[in-house]
């Protein structure tokens, strides 16, 4: 309709008309970029269905009754919602002590290994002593190493110590990394040398200088760590499948495998279960999101 | 006082790293070099190195058949899940790269599978692939016993473990994409590119440094699956998923051949080590920064 108008008063052009032509042309783009939009978001939700699809589904079955499950129709979506699978997984196995066990678990070595790769990173960062180099490079070394090409060994370890089956033995192997070390040491070689200079003539000792200026300087990548740390500790499976035996020191992984047996009855009762052991990792992700991509990746891509 | 004060300073940096360089010494080094040990020698089922027998352990597994296809399907097991979890972490970086309402949301989704556990993921997929009631059967009309069919087990598993791994691949891609430069594209559309040209010519050479960290990674972390083995498969049907961690697993926990499990083991440690040695020689000839 405005080209039309555009079209007719071609020969005497008034600064209006201009205008005129000037917002239509915007508006196309406008047009152009909103049709670019929808097309991201239409994209998205499909892609995004598919990636979640898994989740979803276990979310809807852990709420449906589990006669409603056996049906070669199509039930996507509890029909009658209950909270049943819930209780009778809570009462089935003792899950509430797996993911109290987990929670100490994986909160102990979160805690730990913050504080030993700090320190270790610190010392690589701001210190001078002989073999620095070479024990550095060992660290990065052992990246290189698969937990799994050393698990046997570890296993016949701490069977030899005599804690297998306790806590400790869950926590001590995971109590530092390699990885720790050298985002903290990332992090602490971006700061001037005379930060640490000026704080040691104003006679800050190191510790001192540690946990009053550099811990509060690293929130990030403390953050990123203590959100990465923690997931992957509470979604540990073969060594504490390996080193636990009694229920009673189970983590959530090895104690929902307890409810994971082929008997009809109980697969609303495990995904339900599983849902439950899912929820606390899922949640500290969400809220540590943006901790993690901030701490680990702007080093990350800079190189 | 001075020299006092020089020799705590030399001694103070050790102090620093002493923790972390005990847990490795013991939980590290130690058994790096006990697992050499163990694979040369015949162990009892308490996992005491009793007889040296020299590299025959090795020697036994490369003349089993069972170890071959335990390295094959490993082989297969890898190629599939980094091939389909590096594509769907950067279809997913691409559909997130320019910012639209609900972003935020979709990143959250497509970074999420980095926090489930193989345990908990494998036992969803379980019931997903349940011959009778799982939810592939019924979307694609099929009649497919999907964890008991040697033909479909690993495909299985490995998507599992792709699934797992695309979350974290969505992080490093996305952090790749957000550092190419904007305005190559804004060019390359004067230069009149299309958004297929501008993929292939532009984002996929800008991504090439994070694509190669990713993929070493990736490599990697697929060598290492096993919980969702443990649940789904066990390494059947017909040892069709028996994935070297497996395979270990079994051989020491279920034969108490410790002393095979470790040749295994240090066979794991040398694929790893080389395919990283040879990527890392690759990447100064290959990629441009």
């Amino acid at each position: 309709m405005n080209s039309t108008a555009v079209a007719e008063n071609t020969n005497r052009m008034s600064k209006e008309e201009l205008l005129e032509l000037k917002e239509a042309m915007n508006q196309k783009a406008m047009t152009k970029k909103r049709i670019k939009t929808a097309t991201t978001i239409v994209a998205n939700i499909m892609v995004a269905f598919v990636v979640l699809l898994p989740l979803l589904y276990a979310v809807s079955i852990a709420f449906m009754p589990s006669g409603e499950l056996f049906t070669t129709d199509w039930n996507l979506l509890p029909k009658n919602p209950t909270l049943q699978n819930f209780k009778d997984a809570l009462t089935k196995v003792p899950l509430l002590r797996f993911i109290g066990n987990s929670f100490l678990v994986a909160g102990c070595i979160t805690i730990g290994q913050i504080i030993s790769c700090s320190l270790a990173a610190f010392s690589f960062s701001f210190l001078e002593f002989k073999g620095k180099g070479i024990l550095f490079m060992l660290v990065m070394a052992t990246m290189m190493v698969p937990g799994e090409a050393t698990i046997i060994s570890n296993y016949l370890t701490v069977g030899q110590m005599g804690i297998l089956d306790t806590y400790p033995v869950l926590i001590l192997p995971y109590l530092t990394s390699a990885m720790g070390i050298f985002l903290f040491r990332q992090f602490y070689m971006s700061f001037p040398a005379s930060l640490y200079e000026s704080a040691k003539l104003d006679g800050c000792t190191n510790l001192r200088f540690i946990w009053k200026i550099l811990i509060p300087l690293t929130k990030s990548a403390i953050g990123a760590m203590a959100v990465y740390t923690f997931i992957n500790a509470w979604n540990m499976y073969m060594w504490p499948l390996l080193v636990t035996g009694s229920d009673s020191l189970r983590t959530v992984q090895i104690g929902i495998s307890m409810l994971n047996s082929v008997d009809s009855q109980s697969i609303t009762t495990m995904i339900a279960g599983v849902v439950m052991v899912i929820i606390p990792s899922i949640s500290i992700f969400i809220i540590g999101q943006k901790q993690l991509i901030r701490g680990m990746f702007s080093g990350a891509v800079k190189g | 006082m001075n020299q006092k004060k020089a020799k705590s300073g030399r001694i103070e940096p050790y102090l620093y790293i002493v923790p972390s360089f005990i847990l490795f010494a013991v939980f590290l080094f130690y058994p790096f070099f006990k697992t050499i040990y163990l694979s040369l020698y015949k162990t009892n089922k308490m996992g005491e190195a009793k007889l040296f027998v020299g590299l025959q352990n090795y020697i036994d597994l490369f003349q089993s058949s069972s170890f071959y296809n335990s390295l094959a399907v490993t082989l297969i097991f890898v190629v599939i899940v980094v091939t389909v979890s590096m594509l769907l972490g950067l279809i997913t970086a691409v559909l997130c790269n320019r910012t639209f309402p609900g972003i935020r949301a979709f990143s959250t989704a497509y970074a999420l599978p980095m926090a489930i556990a193989s345990s908990s993921a494998a036992m969803i997929f379980q019931i997903m692939l349940h011959p009778t009631i799982g939810i592939i059967n019924k979307l694609f009309g099929t009649d497919i016993n999907w964890l008991n069919d040697p033909n479909t087990a690993l495909i299985c598993v490995a998507i599992l473990t792709a699934w797992l791994n695309s979350g974290i691949n969505f992080l490093y891609f996305s952090a790749g994409l957000s550092s190419i430069d904007e305005t190559i594209y804004e060019r390359a559309s004067v230069d009149g590119a299309n958004g297929v040209q501008k993929f292939f010519n532009l984002t996929l050479p800008g991504l090439s440094p994070i694509m190669f960290y990713t993929l070493v990674v990736n490599i990697i972390q697929a060598f290492q699956a096993f919980g969702q083995v443990k649940i789904l498969t066990e390494g059947g049907p017909n040892d069709t998923t028996n994935l070297i961690v497996y395979s270990i697993y079994r051989d020491a926990f279920f034969n108490y051949r410790f002393g095979s499990a470790a040749a295994q083991s240090v066979i794991l440690f040398l694929i790893v080590m080389v395919i990283t040695l040879i990527m890392f020689r690759l990447e100064k000839r290959g990629v441009k920064y």
